[in-house]
């Protein structure tokens, strides 16, 4: 050790012998004991909580591998009797009704999300999220029996994917709202704040500086909203109603993925529960899919 | 000697005296009354959020290219009177309102009609805390303002960042690494990255809000050095709470105080270094002093 240092005497040990002022009393032994427990089992909780993605992922896969080969992407779905067979139109269909009610929700969800995180003061703005949380609410088969009796009964006239679409849009759309505005929420004002005193008008701030600081956020609510509409049934079965054949035509009835499901798994026959199995995991694919290519579709780019 | 002296002398020739003395000063005003430069004044101006007046009948001339000081203990409304002069305090939170003229180069900014956008575009600001767009580079910070409200050529682009960040003394530290985030500087070199942001768009008046409270001593010397050679081209009007930098960066001074009303008025105005050697009023004495605030 260097002279310069400074280096004071060790201390002796206080008191000597006698008990530490750092003894834990008997209530605080007890407290800190109900603490570990709690600790352990919020731990179990959260371990829960991933496990049941885990083993219905891993059921699905155990159940669906075997229906999965090539022919299944392609082949449209057979009647009973016939080996073979696929959910090919059910892929399409899926893609082209979420196709479709993204061009129609995406832009309806993320202008009322921009309006209410902006613009929105009052009692307007409250009515409107109000009713936007009504309407994520709404049970999904209210909104299939809405659109069946408004779309497919007067203004198409029969099933059609476009009813379908409708459908899906009406069940995104709440989801993006609420998302865009706590995302856009969540830039600090300080940022809108630097912009406007630049004098950029304010359809320019939110456009150039708040959106695509709450992009990641943005995104991630549309891809939630995807995920959600990608597996609804209830509302599909009363508007696209299914189809046994590749159709590109949305005034027609239209396959999609979960009424493929639903028709193979109410039957009685074996192969066709497989097929169920396999038609489900390529839901989970297809769904896992978009999201990925969302996020790279989206990934660096501008939005204005 | 001072500690201002000092830190000048460690920190080398950066530059020579920060306060200029009142003689340089009337020298130098009746030069400037030649060239001209761009001048802001206030005329019994209040201001409210919502029922509660936060600043009444303040009057008071922001001289053009000097810098004028705004100083005052916390909540007696100087933020809120800096704000008023680029239309800003209309997008604070709190139902806001103003009433009194503001004139700059003789025109009323608060005229019928008048877009507080052009206002903004005239009167740049600088904010208590640095707040560069995160999303944007270096480069694309300091041209933010040019790329949203024009659309000006790469030339004009390129010319601008350089001029601007030379402008604001941080174009050495960041010439190689213009593409990198705003975000990723310190706090000192973001703040001078805002300011560089506020002269890209060529401002008749810089209004600063606390520009230093947020940065470490040294970080503040450069701020303070930078102000001193910015007014060489602006007006400036800088809010402070720290006397000693009024005393050190400006050539005008005005100080307000809220009294138990809550309610900012300004008590004196003047010169600062007559203002901080033979204040007239003794709030201001006992202010500057340190007796209170």
């Amino acid at each position: 050790m260097s002279s310069d240092t400074y280096a004071p005497p060790l201390a002796p040990a206080y008191p000597p012998g006698g008990r530490s002022i750092f003894e834990a009393d008997a209530r605080y032994q007890v407290r800190r004991g109900v603490a570990r427990l709690m600790a352990v089992l919020v731990g179990l909780a959260a371990l829960g909580a991933v496990a049941v993605l885990w083993i219905i992922l891993g059921y699905v896969i155990w159940r669906g591998l075997p229906a999965i080969n090539w022919p299944f992407f392609t082949q449209r779905p057979l009647p009973y009797g016939e080996p073979g067979g696929g959910v090919g139109p059910a892929i399409a269909g899926s893609l082209v009704l979420l196709g479709v009610a993204s061009t129609i929700g995406v832009p309806i969800g993320l202008g009322a999300g921009i309006y209410l995180s902006e613009f929105g003061r009052g009692r307007f703005a409250d009515a409107v999220r109000f009713c936007g949380d009504l309407v994520a609410g709404l049970p999904s088969i209210v909104v299939g029996v809405f659109i069946w009796a408004l779309l497919v009964r007067h203004v198409i006239g029969h099933f059609s994917g476009l009813a379908g679409a409708a459908a899906l849009a009406i069940i995104m759309v709440p989801i993006i709202v609420r998302t865009v505005e706590a995302m856009l929420r969540l830039v600090p004002h300080t940022l809108r704040e630097a912009a406007l005193a630049l004098g950029v008008p304010q359809w320019r701030v939110v456009l150039s500086v708040v959106l695509p600081s709450a992009r990641a956020g943005i995104i991630t609510g549309v891809v939630l909203a995807l995920a959600r509409a990608g597996g609804e049934t209830a509302p599909l079965l009363l508007t696209t109603l299914g189809n046994m054949f590749f159709n590109w035509n949305l005034s027609q009835p239209t396959a999609a993925l979960p009424i493929q499901i639903y028709n193979y798994a109410v039957a009685p026959y074996d192969d066709w529960h497989t097929k169920a199995w396999g038609a489900s995991l390529v839901l989970i694919a297809v769904i896992g899919i978009l999201s990925v290519l969302t996020r790279l579709a989206t990934r660096g780019k501008k939005l204005a | 000697m001072t500690i201002e002296a000092t830190d000048a002398r460690r920190m080398g020739p950066l530059i020579p005296a920060l306060a200029v003395p009142a003689a340089a000063w009337k020298e130098r005003a009746a030069s400037d009354a030649a060239i001209g430069g761009h001048a802001m004044r206030v005329e019994s101006l209040s201001a409210w959020y919502g029922n509660h007046l936060a600043v009444h009948d303040i009057t008071l001339d922001i001289k053009p290219r000097a810098v004028t000081a705004i100083i005052g203990p916390s909540g007696c409304g100087k933020s809120t009177l800096v704000r008023c002069l680029n239309r800003m305090h209309e997008v604070t939170p709190g139902a806001p309102r103003v009433s009194g003229r503001v004139l700059l180069d003789r025109h009323d900014i608060y005229a019928p009609g008048v877009d507080p956008v052009q206002v903004r575009r005239h009167v740049g600001m600088v904010f208590q805390k640095p707040n560069p767009f995160p999303s944007m580079s270096i480069y694309d910070n300091v041209v933010a303002g040019l790329k949203l409200t024009k659309a000006p050529s790469k030339a004009v682009l390129d010319e601008t960042v350089e001029r601007c960040l030379r402008q604001a003394a941080l174009w050495d530290e960041v010439k190689d690494k213009l593409k990198q985030s705003g975000v990723s500087l310190s706090g000192g070199q973001q703040q001078r990255l805002c300011i560089a942001r506020a002269l890209a768009m060529a401002p008749r008046v810089l209004l600063m809000d606390e520009p230093c409270s947020a940065l470490d001593p040294i970080a503040t010397y450069k701020i303070e050095a930078l102000i001193t050679e910015l007014k060489r081209e602006y007006t400036i009007a800088i809010v402070t709470h720290n006397m000693q930098q009024a005393s050190r960066v400006s050539d005008f001074t005005a100080f307000l105080l809220a009294a138990d009303d809550r309610i900012g008025r300004l008590v004196e105005y003047g010169e600062t270094a007559e203002l901080f050697t033979a204040p007239k009023d003794e709030r201001t004495e006992a202010y500057i002093t340190g007796r209170f605030g």
